[in-house]
């Protein structure tokens, strides 16, 4: 079949004012309003924007694939000048696959569990192309090469179970590729990815895009992601595109307030918490069926004006820039430039005395080498090995590192949730190692709380909100009277920063960051001297995030409570962390304060993870380091250093070190240390991975 | 592979052993017991003659070691007297001195039914035989259309098509057979009522009616007269629940997400079904179909009764009905062989059409 005859100078995909909604049985809801956007030949357009703004049904709706209740309502999508929308099944499934593919979030579950990685792949060419069953299969293995992966005899004839995550989401790609697309649509696809992991598909997504001439429609919520991937952005805002242009001047000179407030937002390498600290938007993203009038954004704008913002539909606007637009009335009077007024600055809290002592803690898990027809001989996973600091009261420590790398484990050991191995754990001098937490008095469990990192999950789905946090008051011997009781709970509320009518509501009327503020109060509940937060954001919109990592960090001011925090986020963690714990296969490779772990003297894995983080900022200059390889499974960790088989420093080290021993722990400076049998002529060679360039 | 049939095997085998048990100790009761020493012994016996009876015919030893030498697991008993041996292992044809130890189940020894005055083993392979062909009809009429219509159901969830297959699939299994049947033999094996008169009139039929009523003449030879009405009673029944299941795992599979995937690679509507859906969707209503097995020997009890077919099921009411303990037990035992050995099927199947399990 010949493809669609087309000008190259003409855009690939044309979206005009396009309307999309959902039909229920209540209502009709509205979830793309006048979308517009052009897709010009080796373009990636990036779709930014929070969950729910409708990047994934304009997505979908370029696929024509809105499922049942969903519909056009108005507009056009032109690919290669043909309109789709108005197009038939059969010429739909023509241009599947071969001309538009599309690659998303869940790598295992976009793979058929029972069909051969290669039989998926050569399905592709098989069906449009009319290639016989062979020269499928020799195509689906060279590019299963061109992905990168190793090994591709054996990867074709594999079961997508029996690869690792990374590992699928290059086998989507791989069959995204197979008929060399000319429109390739991701939707998020990194987002269930380790951040090396990411870092690896996202340089391949690019060279291929490249080698190719693939025209891509990137989405993500990750701004740095978008940076380094895109040439054009849209910023999506409870469904309409609010601004619009190329990716370096929407950074550098945005026209419109929310893509303003979205970077105050995040936290950039320029931010701290003390002196610049992240600005959160105020309020809620607005239901489809709850818009306000006139500008969607109105409610939550600093610049909004009653009279005009209001009055009536809002139209895009050219900024004059490169193909610049922007939904915002007063995009032409708001003066960009103007500094950020007003912030509150903070005192840095000193730290106290140390509140948390942990010695060579070690977990290990012992499991059934298990499958169903496994003889089950028993495995161990050395989830946590020799684990040693101390945390002192007021402090901020962070744990970091990959999934897997027993970040939660050590958060139950610590909580009692499971007991060590072997080791010791220190509360105020006291050994509470071996006590789990049915055993531990009341004040000792009070004093040890948790926020978890699924909202959702967390709270009773059929208790007042309110009623839950009496519940944790009660549990800790809090109060002496229900009366009291109850006046302790609406203190919590102001604490965390929620009006006091929401204790009366159930969990299901509140947003994911309003679920994660009751968590927290439940968790200060017994007035918590220790903090455990696994990952208390990373299920959140960036926006929220900013506003529940600064609520903590205020309750931390306010009470002196030690704060363990737990996180992949490496832009989050260098925010608000004084000190930072790097771990990797249940080893801690580096340990010291903030500063010391993001600059040079790095641990190898430091380096490569600090490379891997998206930053969203055009003047960061990032050294490129990419992992090779996935992270080896605990269950299985190779001999010698954990990192080293997907060290790049490995050869600096003689007699192949690296292969047969354990690091020991090497003491750099005052209270940093890293576990690496690197030299210390080598390690002060070392350059910074990311440099911020003058302006 | 091997270990694992290794340990299913022994647990089966345990399993067997404890449900045997069980069934042995409900048939042993002492009522049964005196019922059945009045009714072999004179139903005019004394109480303490009966008592005597059941000690001369070794039913006085404790319940275990009779457990025991029903198995062939113990020595059978022996006893003297008068000078005159008898024991579980003696018999006429089998005098004192050349009677084995060991006389039980374990040993080809199922007993002697007391209804049919014959051995157990021999009632039971004919009545099994006959059964096992009921039951590969019915399977063979059942499975496929019951795969058919869930798999044509659930292909489009909430269209007419599913909503109708539906509809029939609740009715057929809504219906016990003994209600199914006989609508069935008025409908179809009446001369004078339903729809046989109609199509013997027009002359589409030779007999008087489409189906006969009863299966008795299918023990000597099968024919699509006699057996068409038992195998659909049983096969309606058992269809539905399957076809529910499959329509379950069908739109539920038909929502996954690589079934998107394959669409938005251009895999036609057909071949997502055939090549990316089926396979998927059929894992969780072949257990399903195995362990509908058991099930169906339920149906099969009334069937048979209803069309007075003399397999398992019918010689099952008939051991129940007289007190027949040798005869019920050897159905117990062969019910539980039956029920166990399917189940090792759907894992053993299970394991092999999920890749999953298969290769980890
Ligand atoms: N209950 C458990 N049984 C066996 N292995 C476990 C258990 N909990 C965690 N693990 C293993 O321990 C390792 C560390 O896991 P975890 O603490 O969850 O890491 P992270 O929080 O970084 O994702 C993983 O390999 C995980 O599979
Ligand atoms: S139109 Fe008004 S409310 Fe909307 S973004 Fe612009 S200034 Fe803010
Ligand atoms: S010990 Fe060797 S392999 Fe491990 S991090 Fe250091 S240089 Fe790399
Ligand atoms: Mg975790």
């Amino acid at each position: 079949m010949s493809k669609t005859e087309w000008d190259p100078s003409q855009p690939i995909l044309e979206i005009t004012n396009l309307s999309i909604s959902f039909f229920t049985r209540l209502r009709e809801i509205p979830a793309v309003m006048d979308f517009s956007c052009t897709v010009m030949a080796g373009e990636a357009m990036g779709l930014v924007g929070e969950s729910g703004c409708g990047k994934s049904t304009v997505a979908l709706a370029v696929m024509r694939d809105l499922g049942k209740n969903g519909k056009i309502v108005a507009g056009t999508i032109k690919f290669k000048g043909r309109d789709l929308t108005t197009m038939g099944e059969e010429e739909l499934r023509q241009l599947r696959g071969s001309e538009i593919a599309m690659i998303y979030q869940e790598p295992m579950a976009s793979l058929n569990p029972a069909m051969t990685v290669g039989a998926q792949l050569a399905e592709v060419p098989m069906i449009h192309e009319g290639m016989s069953k062979t020269d499928a299969w020799a195509l689906a293995r060279q590019i299963v090469a061109d992905v990168r992966l190793p090994d591709p005899d054996r990867i074709v004839n594999a079961y997508p179970h029996q690869l690792s995550g990374g590992q699928q989401q290059r086998i989507v790609i791989a069959m995204a590729l197979m008929s060399k697309p000319a429109l390739l649509i991701l939707d998020e696809p990194t987002t269930a990815l380790d951040v090396t992991v990411e870092a690896g598909i996202v340089d391949l997504v690019k060279d291929l895009g490249k080698k190719y001439g693939t025209s891509m429609l990137f989405i993500s919520h990750n701004l740095g992601l978008v940076l380094d991937v895109c040439n054009r952005l849209c910023v999506m805002y409870s469904g309409e595109a609010v601004e619009t242009g190329n990716v370096a001047e929407v950074f550098d000179k945005m026209r419109h307030p929310y893509t303003q407030a979205l970077f105050r937002s995040i936290p950039l390498p320029t931010a701290d918490k003390n002196s610049r600290p992240l600005v959160a938007i105020p309020g809620n993203f607005p239901l489809p069926h709850e818009r306000p009038k006139g500008c969607n954004f109105g409610p939550r704008c600093d610049y909004f004006e009653a009279g005009r913002c209001d009055a009536g539909p809002v139209p895009m606007g050219d900024t004059g820039g490169d193909r610049h637009a922007s939904r915002c009335v007063k995009f032409a009077e708001i003066d960009w430039n103007a500094p950020l007024a007003a912030v509150k600055t903070t005192e840095r809290t000193p730290v106290g005395e140390v509140v948390l002592k942990m010695e060579d803690l070690r977990k290990y898990y012992e499991v059934s080498g298990g499958s169903l027809f496994g003889g089950g001989a028993q495995k161990v996973v050395k989830a946590n090995e020799t684990l040693s600091f101390e945390a002192r009261e007021g402090e901020t420590l962070a744990i970091v590192g990959e999934s897997g790398c027993g970040k939660s484990t050590f958060a139950k050991v610590l909580m009692g949730l499971e007991t060590a191995t072997s080791g010791k754990i220190f509360l105020y001098n006291q050994d509470i190692q071996d006590t789990p937490i049915e055993k531990r008095a009341v004040d000792t469990v009070s004093s040890v709380q948790m926020v978890f990192q699924n909202p959702f999950d967390t709270l009773n789905p059929s208790m007042t909100v309110g009623r839950q946090i009496i519940r944790a008051l009660e549990i800790f011997g809090e109060g002496n009277s229900d009366e009291e009781r109850r006046n302790r709970m609406l203190e919590l509320m102001d604490l965390v920063k929620l009006p006091r009518e929401f204790a009366d509501r159930m969990p299901r009327q509140l947003s994911g960051g309003q679920k994660q503020r009751v968590g927290i109060a439940r968790a200060f509940a017994g007035g918590a001297k220790i903090v455990v937060a696994d990952e208390p954001v990373s299920a959140l919109d960036v926006s929220v995030q900013a506003a529940v990592t600064d609520l903590l960090m205020e309750i931390q001011r306010k009470n002196r409570t030690t704060l363990l925090f737990i996180s992949h986020d490496l832009s989050i963690v260098r925010y608000l962390a004084d000190r930072v714990m790097v771990m990797y296969l249940g080893h801690v490779v580096e340990l010291g304060t903030t500063d010391q772990v993001f600059s040079p003297p790095y641990h190898p894995y430091t380096e490569a993870l600090l490379s891997a983080v998206p930053i969203a900022d055009t003047r960061v200059i990032k050294k490129r380091i990419v992992l090779e390889g996935d992270i080896p499974s605990a269950m299985n960790p190779p001999p010698g250093c954990p990192f080293q088989t997907r060290c790049r420093w490995k050869d600096q080290v003689p007699n192949g070190l690296c292969d047969r021993e354990v690091p020991p722990v090497k003491h750099l400076a005052t209270g940093h240390q890293i576990k690496c049998h690197l030299s210390d002529d080598i390690l002060t060679e070392m350059e910074p991975v990311i440099t911020i360039a003058a302006e | 592979m091997a270990m694992f049939l290794i340990r299913r095997f022994g647990i089966m085998l345990l399993t067997a052993l404890c449900l045997t048990f069980i069934v042995f100790f409900l048939t042993n009761l002492t009522p049964n017991l005196e019922k059945l020493a009045r009714s072999e012994g004179s139903v005019r016996m004394s109480d303490a003659q009966v008592a005597s009876w059941l000690e001369n015919n070794g039913y006085a030893q404790p319940l275990i070691v009779r457990y025991g030498q029903w198995l062939g697991a113990m020595p059978g008993w022996t006893k003297e007297i008068d000078g005159e041996t008898t024991g579980r292992c003696i018999t006429a044809a089998m005098p004192a001195a050349d009677a084995p130890r060991f006389c039980g189940v374990l040993q080809g020894n199922w007993g002697q039914s007391t209804v049919f005055k014959r051995p157990v083993s021999e009632i039971l392979g004919r009545a099994l035989g006959a059964t096992g062909w009921l039951m590969l009809w019915v399977m063979i009429i059942m499975v496929p259309s019951a795969l058919t219509l869930g798999v044509l159901a659930g292909m489009r969830e909430g269209s007419r098509t599913d909503r109708v297959l539906s509809t029939v699939a609740i009715a057929t299994t809504a219906t016990p057979e003994y209600v199914s049947g006989v609508i069935l033999i008025v409908v179809l094996a009446s001369a004078t009522a339903g729809i046989s008169p109609i199509l013997a009139d027009w002359g589409w039929i030779e007999g008087r009616t489409l189906f006969q009523g009863t299966a008795t003449s299918a023990m000597d030879e099968i024919t699509f007269w006699n057996f068409g009405l038992p195998v659909i009673t049983v096969a309606l029944y058992g269809m539905g629940y399957i076809a529910r299941m499959t329509r379950a795992s069908m739109t539920e599979v038909m929502t996954a997400q690589y079934i998107r995937t394959a669409r938005l690679k251009g895999v036609s509507f057909r071949q997502v079904v055939i090549r990316h859906a089926l396979r998927n969707a059929l894992i969780a209503p072949f257990t399903v179909i195995m362990l509908q097995f058991p099930w169906l020997l339920n149906g099969v009890v009334i069937v048979e009764t209803l069309f007075n077919y003399k397999g398992f099921g019918w010689t099952l009411v008939q051991g129940a009905g007289n007190n027949d303990i040798e005869l019920l037990l050897s159905c117990s035992v062969v019910a539980v062989v039956v029920v166990l050995v399917t189940q090792l099927i759907s894992d053993i199947g299970y394991a092999f059409l999920n890749p999953r399990i298969r290769i980890s």
